[in-house]
């Protein structure tokens, strides 16, 4: 079933740690030249599946193949073709950004001339701070360093595990920008996060929590698997709006989302209006004014609490 | 009334580099102030010279109404912080880091007893008290943690980037339990990442180079700068000084 | 991955590696000095030279020839006599009391029997409730007696006293020399084990080791990485301890440099391969570093000879001794610096050490996985 050069098969993936189970029987594939997410919480287990995907680690059950390659038998093969960048800050803070660079080149078996061209749209805006030593970069021109040195040796394929954790709204944006572009070019890119927002800038994404696969969809399509209708709500004051909503005996959700509270309803075939009636009096009755609430699309957010049951991990 | 938090010209200086530059800052009792800034922008050094763990190189600032140089002693009585990753032991179960935080603030034992009985059955921790805080999760541990950082009552909370990473429903959990403590007169002063969190604050004040360069409530800042999100906001503040900075 | 790139990977590593070594100043500095500080340290702390020795003498018919081997101790300005007996049968409460630490005992009729041709009998018995101290007082009172023997004229017949083993080649009798070979062990392991094992398990703990492992890079590429830069660090602690032991002490250098140096690499590996195994088996920095002083540092200062003989030892610990690395690395040195003994005199020790540096760098190799878990 797997389609002619996929560049990540995973089939049926376990493997647990001690009494936890960090992956629960995972299977997806990654298309050629796609932008893949992996969304979800701390400790759902993307950072097993990206290890094991990069042959640092060995799954207890199931399979994986990355270009075509085993991860258990042919881990040499994949090493050389596969970049990687770690969870945490995976930089020398001792060496500059410069001889961070020449380092990983070597190792790598090249040189930091012959991956420039590819690394070039990234380097160029560390290159004024080469001669800084790594460990007093600002986190997001860390996050540019690490990903420059996992690009210098030209991959095939780029594995991103939470590369934009900690890191600042605007520097994550102009990350995701620099994703989007080598996506663009051409180069398949597996990223996970546990920013929900960013799952939008994937093709597609997989939402991921405590091991196991919640959904795979694009990001415009996920939202689509949200049960029921959704309603944006606001009010003042907005923090008694949460806990008189969620005494309705209707309600299903009561989630604050941004300015607004977003709002499901237990009833379906319910009118908007009809609705926003009831909701008008029940809440003026208990000292909320300036009520006014709209129908919305759910967005992968809503969707991934509605999966996850209502229930934290 | 005293304000919660009052800053006036607060400069730190590293050599050469200032790296908060007279910033002015006035929090309410019981306000949800949201503290924003991208990384490298001050807010750090900001809250170390709230909480007094660095001395400012000029200008005052007072938190719970004494002043953070000379009253360090009394500033930090009134005050909790919670920082993003490191404020529990690993090592000591749920129940111990309860105890040990207690010990530090000098409550006694019956308090202790009794606070950290409350504070474990309004978390849902009760079968968990024994357990290693290494081996609960993530959201469990933000939440502990918070508590923890209230378990003396203080006036004042610090939070720095609370919920990094947390999945979203013990995310607004989380902020639940900021409004229930802002809604019992605590002032709480928290610095996030994630842009919708921001919407959540009463008021709010972006800093860039050192600098405030906005402060007001959302929707004040949203109508100032004609966006409808936060997160656009601060894109427009932040983004030219990041491209000159190089960051 | 082609054999030039190899070479320039592990160029690129072994760069990597003294860059970190050049910009950690403190720790370099502490290393580079630590050899000066240890040798004069231990130097003066360890020495195991004993004055003012309490002697008792047991001469139950003294004559000119035994007085004047009892003026030879007062003499030699290390002996105080606090007894003079007749009869031997005293000396057993004086020891039990503490009260003498050397007991002389002079047969009836040594002049006669010097003049006579007869072997003359001189009997020391040394407190060795002290091992160490007692080995070094036996020593000293036997160069008194081999000096007066020395002197005598016309003596056909020889004085029967066995000299102790180490006064062949330490003459001086100057337990410093005997430490300074312990020291370059002690440094050695400090520097080859403990150091790649910190350095080792602080890549684990920034993340920079997942990094290397998913490259194309080998274990031994990268544990060779690691040892190089270290080895050079070694050769400098080397020629550091041996100038301020020879600067300080006058500690004499008899052996070829270049054999030292040799077996130094030899005994530097093998401590590499037990910080790597360390490194492999540990989770942070700080566990490394109480395993590896515990794991090397211990056995090496206590069970290798350094402070107390071998030979002193309880006999389970005298077995174990022998999986002790500096055991036999002392030895070497001890060899080449004091006897100027070659390859073909040290032979056994050399091929055990080559014997452990073969297993332990296999089993490092081994246990430094291709993965994390």
């Amino acid at each position: 079933m797997s389609e002619p050069g996929s560049p990540v098969v995973v089939r049926a993936l376990s493997k647990t740690f001690g009494k936890t189970r960090a992956l629960d029987n995972v299977s997806f594939e990654v298309r050629p030249g796609e932008l893949f997410g992996l969304v979800g919480p701390d400790g759902g287990g993307k950072t097993t599946l990206f290890r094991i995907l990069a042959t640092l680690m060995l799954p207890d059950e199931g399979s994986a193949t990355v270009l075509g390659r085993d991860v258990v038998k042919e881990l040499w093969e994949i090493r050389a073709r596969v970049g990687y960048m770690p969870g945490r800050f995976s930089l020398y803070p001792d060496l500059t950004v410069e001889e961070n660079l020449t380092f990983f080149a070597s190792v790598f078996g090249t040189t930091r001339e012959a991956g420039y061209e590819l690394i070039a749209p990234i380097y160029r805006q560390i290159e004024p701070f080469k001669d800084r030593k790594a460990g007093a970069l600002s986190g997001g021109m860390k996050q540019k360093l690490a990903l420059s040195c996992a690009l210098v040796h030209r991959p095939e394929i780029l594995l991103l595990d939470e590369p934009t954790t900690g890191v600042d709204a605007v520097s994550r944006r102009e990350f995701w920008d620099l994703l989007g572009a080598l996506q663009t070019s051409g180069l398949t890119v597996v990223v996970s996060t546990p920013y929900m927002d960013e799952a939008l800038r994937c093709q597609r994404v997989a939402l991921v929590q405590k091991g196991r696969l919640l959904a795979i969809d694009a990001p415009g399509e996920v939202g689509g698997r949200f049960p029921g209708d959704l309603y944006a709500v606001r009010g003042t004051p907005r923090h008694a709006l949460i806990g008189v909503l969620r005494e309705f005996p209707h309600a299903v959700s009561v989630q604050p989302f941004g300015d607004t509270l977003h709002y499901s309803d237990a009833r379906t075939g319910l009118g908007v209006a009809e609705l926003t009636a009831e909701l008008a009096t029940w809440t003026s009755a208990r000292g909320i004014h300036d009520f006014d609430m709209q129908p919305i699309e759910p967005g992968i957010e809503d969707t991934f609490m509605a999966l996850m049951g209502g229930v934290a991990e | 009334m005293t304000l919660a938090i009052d800053v006036h010209q607060l400069t730190r200086r590293f050599g050469s580099f200032t790296a908060v530059d007279a910033i002015d800052l006035d929090v309410q009792q019981g306000e949800v102030f949201g503290f924003l800034g991208a990384n490298g922008a001050g807010k750090t050094t900001a809250i170390k010279m709230l909480i007094g763990l660095l001395s400012p190189s000029g200008g005052t600032a007072r938190v719970a109404g004494f002043d953070v140089l000379t009253q360090t002693e009394e500033v930090r009585r009134r005050i909790g912080y919670m920082s993003q990753r490191f404020s529990l032991y690993d090592d000591l179960t749920v129940r111990e880091n309860i105890t040990l935080y207690g010990g530090i603030y000098g409550l006694t034992d019956r308090e202790i007893r009794e606070r950290s009985d409350a504070m474990i059955d309004k978390l849902g921790l009760a079968s968990s008290a024994k357990r290693l805080v290494r081996t609960i999760p993530l959201g469990w541990k933000q939440k502990l943690a918070f508590s923890v950082a209230m378990l003396h009552r203080p006036s004042v909370v610090f939070l720095d980037e609370p919920t990094g990473g947390v999945d979203p429903i013990t995310r607004r959990q989380f902020w639940e339990m900021i409004y229930a403590a802002a809604a019992d007169g605590t002032t709480v002063f928290v610095t996030t990442h994630y842009m919708d969190e921001a919407e959540y604050c009463d008021r709010l004040s972006i800093m860039v180079d050192g600098r405030i360069a906005a402060q007001g409530t959302p929707v004040e800042l949203k109508s100032e700068f004609g966006v409808a999100s936060i997160d656009d906001v601060f894109v427009q503040l932040a983004r030219p000084a990041a491209a000159e900075a190089g960051r | 991955m082609k054999l030039a790139n190899r070479v320039a990977a592990l160029r690129a590593f072994v760069v990597k590696e003294t860059r970190h070594i050049l910009r950690d100043r403190q720790t370099l500095i502490i290393l580079l000095l630590m050899p000066l500080a240890q040798v004069v340290l231990f130097g003066f702390a360890l020495r195991t030279d004993v004055n003012d020795i309490r002697l008792a003498i047991v001469d139950a018919a003294p004559d000119e020839e035994s007085l004047a081997l009892r003026a030879r101790f007062s003499g030699s300005g290390r002996f105080t006599t606090v007894a003079t007996l007749r009869n031997p049968d005293q000396l057993e409460t004086r020891f039990r009391r503490g009260e003498a630490d050397v007991a002389v005992v002079i047969a009836p009729g040594l002049a006669s029997d010097l003049a006579a041709g007869v072997p003359a009998r001189v009997q020391i018995i040394t407190d060795a409730s002290n091992p160490n101290t007692g080995t070094t007082m036996q020593a000293y009172a036997s160069t008194v007696v081999a000096a007066w023997q020395g002197d005598l004229r016309g003596a056909r017949a020889g004085v029967r006293i066995k000299p102790d083993i180490r006064m062949q080649f330490n003459p001086t009798l100057e337990s410093v020399n005997l430490f300074v070979p312990g020291l370059i062990a002690l440094v050695l392991t400090m520097v080859s084990a403990l150091m790649t094992a910190i350095s080792l398990s602080r890549e684990m703990e920034r993340g920079t080791l997942e990094v290397l492992l998913v490259s194309p890079l080998r274990p031994w590429q990268i544990i060779l990485g690691k040892v190089l830069p270290y080895l050079f660090l070694a050769f400098a602690n080397v020629l550091t301890a041996l100038l301020a032991a020879w600067v300080v002490f006058r500690v004499p250098f008899r052996g070829s440099l270049v054999l030292l140096l040799a077996a130094s690499t030899l005994y530097t590996l093998v401590g590499l391969g037990i910080g790597v195994l360390i490194a492999a088996r540990t989770s942070s920095q700080r566990t490394a570093m109480i395993g590896t002083m515990l794991g090397t540092m211990l056995p090496s200062t206590l069970l290798s000879g350094m402070i107390f003989p071998v030979a002193s030892l309880p006999a389970p610990l005298q077995l174990l001794s022998n999986i002790v690395p500096a055991r036999w690395f002392i030895v070497v040195v001890r060899g080449i610096m004091l006897k100027g003994a070659g390859v073909t005199h040290l032979t056994t020790e050399l091929l055990v050490l080559t014997g452990m540096m073969l297993f332990l760098l296999v089993v490092a190799t081994r246990s430094f996985r291709e993965r994390l878990a």
